[in-house]
């Protein structure tokens, strides 16, 4: 111990010394003059005080872009902004689980920076050289239509502004002018082309439903199209619709702490669910164990329990191998009970598959399984029948056609019988046994890296059933995952630690280096967990997974082990898919307000890939068709097609949408169908006859082009648009980086029509509406200053909490700035005047394709299908009135979502009474929606999650089909109504409404597919089960019937990229990652100047250090990233955390911030996608065939950007800008 | 004995997810103005790393914190006071802008008001102390998730010193790869070294909270203290002249409302609440001959509100009822004291640092993976403590003086009181032998997860 009487500071001489100064000092100090103590007379306080002060707080929160969905405190000071911070009143989740409180990031604390910074949007700019012309036009010809159409029609004129843009160049103009502007491009291109030219995009509405319905209601009221953006993110996991039905429904994060096996898929929880991530640090305290699979050391890695460090893009083979060891050991070996029950009752396991004769010459003949055995292949007569599917009794050996499938979905037969009730049937889940046949059967597998498929013979017991060779989709899994049984013919793995036959643990092991025990042992953990915990076991998949070509097949395989241990639809367990979901939990009011539903049906939306991937111009440079995709076993449905004519007999078929529609305008067109007798039987006749075309088949002709795009709460050109620089090129007409060219050889598709000469410039109008400049901006003809988040009213809701809670403005918007809705009123108001000159009342032939949830799902042959044609009337004189009021087909028709019809009768009447009527016009008498406040409390009024009485009421509509109770979930709630003022008061907790597939009833977390689970409700798929199995022709075709492993595409095979690896000169070509960045959301922060300080200052290539050594490449060196799509140029961050062979770009880097000069093309450098192209998996557009089916954003080619290669070099550290 | 009051804060770092979310909001609060662009009151550094200002902690370098003298009594590593104050017109030894970093802004006006030109318009660096363009090589928070460690880490002063023993300790490799975060604001000292540095007096620590501030009237700009502190958490106001710090958010803690860092750290690892210490006893417990014995002496400071004569002693010393009552509900306090998970930064320096922490666990390394362990073993399912991928040696540089007993009782507890929630979780009976293992009765196991992992609001504030 110490001497304390020996203790002080220095020696005895300095303290004499010093304590005499001390005579003159008037604070308090310790004995041995260590330290001071001070109380009183703190005047040197009253600066932090000072600065601390302020005079208000307003709750708001960040739109758009994000899932996070926070509640903000935005703190002002003498009418200015100054900082914001987290909220903490979020309604309790209960006494034993943590809060959400606080949720945040660092990009939402530096929100604030761009109220008042450089780069803020200020006023309306225009393109200068167009607002001469323009104003010189409209002065001489005194009509602003008129100044446009000869603007666009003088080729000189189009091709001079087209090619400014990017360029600089943008003057300030007047909102006069640019609403002018804005709303005479509209009519012209309406007048001249049709309204279908016109195109709006605007991304992720529940994070500002008012903000996103504005501009969704105005583009649908004009007949314009609507593209998506949860396909074109590739966010959207399409292994949803085929396997659930459902687009996606995923738990709240408060129930992860129900899981106790939590694995993190691809998804870097931290980086992408901030806000979030805390429940997975805290349910490890719980016990819950936490393993992440990852390529590299993802910051998730830094929680978890186990890491397995799967190669990029190989996961399918991990979760394959798993799968493997789970159905070997938990089905075949020992049969348990709990997963037993659970696939026998929940997923199409026990459904019978047809076994049909290969006729194919690689195959050398044999049986491969075919469709799903009907009602009708037993003798049923009715359409229905065709839907319905068989499963066999396991006590009595009988064909049974269970209750459930989508035969019962629509039909009059079908009522109160489309339910999961077996009604005392135990489905046999195999046939193995005495009256069954051993079988062989060909199954595809893609086990080489270049992606080409080859054939295993494995054994399945089948029998006759009503004539057919049959087996069960179980027997079929053992076959697929290679899980042997005695007595069954074919080859089969000699054991886990066979490494030449897929898909063992040994197997899997060689493709992603995850070590083969590893994959043993997680894979009976994971199973074990659940049958332990009653399906416990949660899985969140993220984009690190979902963005790739075949994500789709990954997805189907990791969902296997969750579906297969019972995991799905119960609090703690299942899928939780976070990319980019947008779930506007009040549903109905916002979908159907924001399509104009209450005025006009239907409205026209468009997969955006398959949109953006024809109209710049990609598919000229796509190098392969749709065959290198195809099985070895492919019965041709997509040979010799080039993917552009997969996309043109999609929409032929009308599984699809595509706009425009026609080669000539859907108004003349509709003129002309109006007139006929039966309008759609004109239209079919004239396409068949040649009299009409589809505007696909000719895309490139100038009659076929889009013509106005409006952007708002969007930045395409500078976040999502794979294969920007064919945008800039093809679309916009100026200055591109794209370095490669057509490939001659390449082969050329038959549906659509060549042109030698690709046009540039399609666009005749870009208008964007922004706080902040972007690429977008830069690139817009027309640029409208927008309001902030802070500035203006709106709600938000997310699937990442139960709460809907509103923004406010905490200062009105500064300088010209305006919010979106008073934006698009401004245009609407504009478009309407400048009609009763051009336009007047017209009749609209529009198109659209079969609707999942609809009885178009269920076509009569659904290989020979068509679109659906409406007459569609539009007064364009009353575009204005009709956005500002809620129309009568809101009474009449009411709004349906999900196949459930909410009548509105009452819920219209009382929105009259609360927000007012409108006095004239044609929404006279009807209830105003003429502010932003207004069409928040409609958007709340006409949902079942924040007005209990329509959710009471849509469950009792639904029981009616399902013939079970449901109502009780939501009984109770009936006078519970969620208005804007509560959400502005505080975030307000939802009501169980049958608009989602889970359940919040009696305060429990949301958990997706618990209302399935518990009330025996169908899936929304052919079975009304999960889908292991998906019988379509172009599934079978592309060797996807089942789940299994496709490896990343061979971008050197299909596009002549170079080999992956480094040539030995100072270039190496690497797997090009764009994961999302911990700096930004999407694009926005990336420019904000406390996350520049905090990172690296401007754009970043990870890349590791054996990479960067082999290129000479040394941290925060400047390098260049290049393939034929173009070029990106960025610094390079040199990390051990890294793998080899990878590089991570993190996503929406823009051009706006540090980009020089590249050397490979002397040009600005490009954006984090001017080195991805739009790559289209062919089997994302089947339709019109049951839970494969169109619905926005619910089914559509995800535009994917996971496969790229890039050479990687480095360049002069002499940079120029 | 004299008892005062103190605020501290606990931040766990094994919860923290290194977002900077509490940099952004205290750097919007308190300074983000002229003169304090470079500052970060509160920062997240990535470990193994430099950290801000960059190799903070080689004392060899920058001289802050205490040392003791060869008469065992305490003396700042610049030297005697005496010596300090006939040198007091010298420049001192701190780290200069480069070592912060230059901070900088844009040229964000030209992506407007460019004219029409030949390519896409761009916003350039500019440094905002010359206004000219520059070229970015630091920042903030350079080395962040590792970025550039494979070439740099090993300027990380502990990185180099646990090198010293042996090369293989830490490779920066991927399959060795670990990291963490250190999130760090002011120390709030019970021995201030920057107070004691301070030639002005303005440097002083208040009677009722033990808040460390600047008075801002009295500042010289000596910068004294930014030597003397060894966390190198007093910046220089290049505008004004003066020092400045992190204030615990006085401001707000005096309405009772918890600090910006910690009010919004999204993590929820950071708790704040009262200690109640001895200020006799400080310098005798800063002088204890070995360092590993800090921490000891400095837990021993810390006294038990539940104490009757601790109690009395602080009634005594005017200490109001409710800080009393303040003091037996602290949050810190439970965690560095009853269940000894929280430890101090770097104890060595002797300033007797009032934030504390609770050092990460980590996930196993591969090579037990890779033996296949059965599942079915509770003890295996999160592995072994000797197995953790982060170095405990590293741990130990930073929280105990490189005593890894210490480290290693903290994470036995964070795994043991794994093992025991997974049962009670799963519904099986709980096994009363795991909290044993640790010396914990299950029912404090208990509190401490509720405290750790349910943590609401008005429990961790």
């Amino acid at each position: 111990m110490t001497d304390t009487s020996r203790t002080g500071l220095d020696g005895a001489g300095s303290d004499a010394l010093l304590r005499a100064g001390r005579f003159f000092t008037r604070w308090e100090e310790t004995d041995d003059g260590r330290a001071v103590f001070r109380e009183g007379g703190r005047a040197g306080d009253v600066f932090y005080r000072d600065r601390w002060s302020h005079d208000k707080v307003v709750r708001s929160t960040h739109g758009v872009n994000c899932t996070g969905s926070c509640s903000w405190k935005v703190y002002v000071k003498d009418g200015i902004i100054t900082w914001e911070s987290q909220e903490t009143d979020y309604p309790s989740v209960g006494p034993d689980r943590p809060e959400y409180e606080p949720r945040g990031c660092p990009r939402g604390a530096a929100f604030s920076w761009y109220t008042y910074s450089p780069t803020r949007v200020r006023y309306p700019y225009a393109r200068g050289v167009l607002v001469e012309m323009f104003r010189e036009a409209r002065d001489r010809l005194g009509d602003p239509v008129e100044a446009w159409a000869e603007i666009v029609g003088d080729p000189v004129k189009r091709r001079t502004y087209q090619q400014a843009r990017g360029k600089g160049g943008l003057v300030r103009v007047s909102w006069r002018d640019a609403i002018d502007m804005v709303a005479a491009a509209h009519v012209h291109t309406i007048k001249t082309h049709g309204p279908d030219r016109c195109t709006g995009f605007s991304p992720i509405p529940a994070m500002s439903m008012v903000s996103h319905a504005a501009g969704n209601r105005f583009i649908q009221l004009i007949g314009g199209v609507m593209t998506s953006f949860y396909d074109w993110y590739a966010d959207l996991p399409v292994a949803s619709p085929q396997v659930f039905g459902d687009q996606t429904d995923v738990p709240e994060s408060g129930d992860w702490w129900d899981a106790t096996y939590l694995m993190m898929w691809g998804s870097n929880v931290p980086v992408t669910r901030t806000p979030d991530a805390h429940w997975m640090a805290e349910v490890r305290y719980r016990g819950t164990k936490v393993v992440t699979v990852s390529p590299d050391y993802a910051d998730n890695t830094k929680f978890a329990d186990e890491w397995m460090p799967a190669q990029a893009g190989t996961d399918a083979a991990l979760a394959m191998a798993m799968g493997h060891v789970l159905l070997k050991e938990f089905f075949v070996d020992r049969r348990t009970p709990f997963f037993v029950d659970y696939v026998q009752k929940y997923t199409d396991l026990p459904f019978l598959i047809r076994l049909e004769e290969h006729d194919g010459a690689d195959s050398g003949g044999g049986l491969v399984p075919g469709k799903f055995l009907t009602a009708t292949d037993l003798g049923g007569a009715t359409p229905e029948d065709a839907w319905k599917t068989v499963l066999l009794d396991g006590t009595t050996g009988e064909a049974v056609v269970p209750n459930g499938s989508m035969g019962f979905r629509y039909a009059e037969s079908g009522k109160g019988k489309w339910n999961l009730d077996l009604e005392g049937v135990a489905p046999a889940l195999t046939l193995a046994g005495d009256a069954s046949e051993p079988v062989e059967v060909l199954l595809p597998a893609f086990v080489d890296a270049d992606g080409s498929g080859t054939v295993l013979r494995r054994g399945v017991p089948a029998r006759r059933v009503g004539g057919h060779l049959v087996t069960t989709v179980f027997d079929l899994m053992l076959a697929q995952y290679g899980v042997g049984r005695d007595g069954l013919p074919g080859e089969w793995p000699t054991g886990y630690d066979d490494a030449s036959t897929p898909y063992t643990p040994a197997w899997q092991a060689e493709r992603t280096s995850v070590p083969a025990e590893q994959c043993i042992r997680i894979a009976r953990e994971f199973a074990r967990n659940s049958e332990e915990s009653g399906g416990r076991s949660m899985i969140i998949m993220g984009a690190g997974i979902c963005q790739w070509f075949h994500g789709d097949a990954t997805y189907r395989a990791i969902l296997s082990l969750l579906i297969l241990t019972g995991a799905m639809g119960r609090n703690g367990g299942g899928w939780a898919h976070y990319v980019g979901q947008e779930k506007c939990r009040p549903i109905t009011g916002w979908i159907s307000l924001a399509n104009a539903l209450d005025w006009s049906r239907p409205p026209r939306t468009m997969t955006g890939t398959s949109f953006w991937y024809m109209h710049t111009g990609q598919w000229r440079t796509d190098g392969y068709s749709a065959d290198s995709l195809n099985s070895p076993l492919a019965r041709g449905h997509l040979s010799g097609k080039h993917t552009a004519d997969v996309i043109a007999e999609s929409a032929r078929k009308g599984w699809m949408p595509f706009y425009p529609q026609f080669d000539r305008s859907s108004l003349d067109v509709g003129a002309e169908a109006a007139a006929a007798d039966d309008p759609a039987q004109y239209v079919k006749d004239a396409l068949a006859d040649g009299r009409l075309k589809p505007a696909i088949a000719d895309v490139d002709a100038p009659e076929s082009w889009p013509r106005t795009l409006v952007l708002w709460r969007s930045n395409l050109f500078g976040s999502s648009a794979k294969g920007n620089e064919y945008f800039l090129r093809n679309l916009l007409g100026t200055h591109s980086n794209v370095l490669g060219s057509e490939n001659p050889a390449a082969p050329r598709p038959s549906e659509v029509a060549w042109h030698d000469e690709a046009p540039e410039g399609k666009l005749d109008l870009l208008v964007s509406a922004d706080f902040r400049m972007t690429s977008t901006t830069l690139l817009s003809d027309v640029v409208l200053p927008a309001a902030t988040w802070y500035e203006k009213h709106d709600l938000s809701s997310t699937d990442m909490h139960p709460f809907v809670h509103a923004f406010s403005p905490a200062i009105d918007p500064p300088w010209e700035a305006r919010t979106d809705f008073e934006t698009f009123h401004a245009i609407a108001q504009r478009l309407s005047e400048l009609s009763k000159k051009h336009l007047g009342t017209r009749q609209d032939l529009v198109s659209v394709p079969l609707q999942h949830d609809t009885p178009g799902e269920t076509p009569r042959d659904p290989y020979d299908t068509t679109p659906v044609f409406q007459v569609v009337e539009r007064d364009y004189t009353a575009i204005a009135d009709k956005l500002a009021s809620v129309g009568p087909l809101a009474d009449t028709l009411g709004f349906t979502v999900k196949n459930v019809t909410y009548r509105l009768e009452e819920q219209v009447a009382a929105l009259a009474r609360s927000n007012g009527v409108m006095s004239s016009g044609a929404g006279a008498g009807r209830p105003s929606i003429a502010t932003d406040q207004h069409l928040a409390e409609a958007i709340l009024r006409f949902s079942g999650t924040s007005n209990g009485a329509l959710a009471v009421q849509g469950f009792r509509t639904l029981e009616e089909r399902v013939g079970k109770q449901l109502h009780d979930l939501a009984e109770g709630s009936e006078e519970k109504r969620i208005s804007f003022a509560d959400t502005q008061a505080a975030p307000v907790p939802v009501i169980t409404s049958p608009e989602w597939s889970g359940s919040e009833t009696g305060g429990r977390r949301y958990a997706p597919f618990t209302v399935n689970i518990e009330r025996l409700k169908p899936f929304h798929t052919l079975t009304g089960r999960m889908h292991f199995y998906l019988d379509h022709d172009w599934m079978t075709d592309v060797g996807e019937a089942l789940p299994t492993y496709r490896p990343p595409l061979d971008m050197q095979r299909l596009f002549g990229e170079p080999a992956l690896g480094s040539d030995g000169q100072l270039q190496i070509t690497v797997r090009y990652l764009t994961p999302h960045s911990k700096w930004s959301i999407h694009s926005e922060y990336q420019d904000n100047l406390f996350m520049l300080s905090l990172s690296r200052g401007g754009p970043t290539v990870w890349m590791s250090p054996q990479d960067a050594g082999a290129i000479d490449v040394h941290d925060n060196d400047w390098v260049e990233a290049t393939n034929a799509n173009g070029v990106l140029v960025a610094r390079a961050i040199v990390s051990h955390r890294m793998p080899q062979g990878v590089v991570y770009v993190h996503h929406a880097q823009e051009r706006t911030i540090d980009v020089p000069k590249s050397e490979a093309t002397g040009r600005r450098g490009g954006i984090h996608n001017s080195v991805t192209r739009l790559l289209v998996k062919p089997t994302h557009l089947i339709g019109g065939y049951a839970q494969l089916s169109y619905t926005f954003n619910y089914l559509g080619p995800t535009g994917n950007q996971r496969d790229m290669v890039s050479t990687i070099r480095k360049r002069s550290q002499e940079v120029t800008y | 004995m004299r008892v005062m009051a103190q605020m501290g804060m606990v931040m766990n770092l094994d919860k923290c997810i290194g977002c900077q979310t509490c940099s952004v909001t205290c750097k919007q609060a308190w300074t983000n103005r002229a003169g304090t662009e470079y500052v970060w009151f509160n920062n997240v550094e990535t470990r193994p790393g430099q950290g801000y200002p960059r190799r903070y902690e080689d004392q060899e370098q920058w001289h802050g914190g205490w040392e003791l003298n060869k008469r065992g009594r305490l003396q700042l590593k610049t030297g005697g006071r005496l010596k300090r104050l006939l040198s007091i017109f010298a420049s001192p030894v701190q780290p200069e802008l480069k070592d912060y970093y230059e901070p900088w802004t844009y040229d964000y006006a030209t992506l407007v008001e460019a004219p029409l030109g030949d390519d896409f318009p761009v916003a350039r660096p500019k440094s905002l102390i010359t206004g000219e363009d520059t070229k970015v090589t630091w920042s903030a928070n350079w080395d962040d998730n590792l970025g550039g460690t494979s070439e740099l880490g090993h300027l990380d002063p502990i990185v180099a010193k646990i090198r010293q023993e042996s090369e293989d300790k830490i490779k920066f490799e991927f399959e060795q790869t670990f990291m963490f975060y250190l999130p760090r604001i002011c120390e709030h000292c019970l021995n201030p070294s920057c107070m004691a540095s301070c030639p002005s007096g303005a440097i002083y620590k208040r009677s009722e909270d033990g808040i460390v501030l600047v008075d801002q009237d009295r500042c010289r700009g000596w910068r004294q203290c930014i030597t003397g502190c060894p966390y190198k958490k007093i910046y220089f106001n290049h505008k004004s002249g003066k020092a400045e710090k992190c204030t615990f958010c006085y401001p707000r803690i005096e309405v009772g409302i918890p600090t910006v860092c910690a009010e919004t750290c999204v993590g929820r690892l950071r708790y704040l609440g009262l200690f109640l210490y001895d200020a006799d006893a400080v310098t005798a417990a800063a002088s204890v001959p070995d360092e590993k014995d800090l921490y000891e002496a400095q837990m021993d400071l810390l006294l038990d509100p539940e104490d009757p004569q601790v109690i009395a002693a602080a009634r005594e010393q005017g200490i109001p009822e409710d800080w009393l009552d303040a003091a037996r509900r602290s949050p810190v306090y439970a965690l560095a004291k009853k269940y000894r998970v929280a430890l101090p930064l770097h104890p060595e320096y002797r300033t007797m640092p009032m934030v504390w922490y609770v050092p990460p666990l980590s996930p196993i390394v591969d090579l037990l993976s890779e033996q296949g362990h059965d599942a079915e073993d509770r003890d295996v399912l999160f592995g072994a403590i000797e197995a953790l991928r982060i170095p405990i040696e590293y741990l130990a540089e930073l929280f105990s003086a490189g005593d890894t007993e210490v480290i290693d009782g903290v994470l036995r507890k964070l795994a043991a009181m794994r093992s025991y929630m997974r049962g009670i979780n799963l519904g099986r009976e709980p096994d009363e032998s795991i909290p044993a293992s640790v010396g914990l009765s299950g029912e404090t196991m208990y509190e401490m997860y509720r405290l750790m992992a349910i943590a609401k609001y008005d429990e961790r504030y």
